[in-house]
């Protein structure tokens, strides 16, 4: 029979496709930002404030943020299982990671739509 | 034939001094485990970026209070880190990408790109830095 660990991976292809397909979404956005911070006038607060006023960068910024927790999730997952081998430990900081990403998603769109 | 003062020490251990002074890693493999601390560094990193974003956006006086924080040496260098951090995970990672479509695989091509990875994420740190600062 073979062994199935919950903290285990979920021998699937979604985690390994979704953490390419988030890093592709926040690479774009990356250079996107780049180009507006280097290559426009210097940011005051005026400058700033508009930016993130705008609808598509607050979407833009949102789609990113949400990348950025799958990914990382992901990412965390792959360490957690390489590095902590104790089951109750690993589910206990997966647990944590989920939790503090949640949080984060949860305060950007806050930070976003204030 | 192989004698016992030629004969290499076998089995080998991972020791953590075997690690850090015997078993030199090729340059793909740091390009790999430096993505891993890279990315690691950024997860890290989430939060204070979150709380200096809320500040910055909140009000003038959020965003001039943040604008003097970041202009503290301290505060630069970890920013420094973190925007190394970000080239570094960037670069690796569209290499990655392109070993995936089965792109660049063979042995010379990959250490190439390695070095590329690694020189390209430390000019555009030194340059986003110059940029910071």
């Amino acid at each position: 029979m073979v062994e199935r660990v919950v903290t285990g991976a979920h021998y699937g292809l979604r985690d390994w496709l979704a953490q390419r397909i988030t890093a592709a979404i926040m690479a774009v956005y990356s250079v996107i930002l780049l180009v507006v911070l280097v290559g426009g006038m210097p940011i005051t607060y005026p400058v700033w404030k508009d930016l993130f006023a705008q609808g598509w960068m607050r979407v833009a910024t949102l789609l990113f943020a949400a990348s950025l927790a799958w990914h990382a999730w992901v990412g965390l997952r792959d360490v957690l299982m390489d590095y902590v081998k104790p089951a109750g430990a690993r589910l206990t900081l997966e647990v944590a990671v989920l939790l503090a990403l949640a949080g984060y998603l949860g305060w950007t769109v806050q930070i976003l739509w204030r | 034939m192989a004698n016992a003062t030629t004969r290499k020490a076998r089995p080998k251990y991972l020791s953590l001094s075997a690690l850090l002074f015997e078993i030199r890693l090729p340059l793909p493999g740091w390009i790999s485990i430096l993505h891993r601390i890279s990315g690691l560094l950024l997860f890290a990193a989430v939060l204070w970026l979150l709380f200096m974003l809320d500040r910055s956006l909140a009000s003038e006086a959020g965003f001039e209070s943040i604008r003097r924080y970041v202009d503290l040496p301290v505060v630069k260098l970890v920013l420094l880190v973190l925007i190394w951090s970000y080239c570094h995970h960037f670069c690796a990672g569209i290499r990655f990408l392109f070993l995936d479509l089965d792109k660049g695989v063979d042995l010379p091509t990959a250490r190439l790109t390695s070095l590329v990875t690694l020189v390209v994420s430390l000019a555009l740190t030194a340059w986003l830095g110059w940029k910071l600062w």
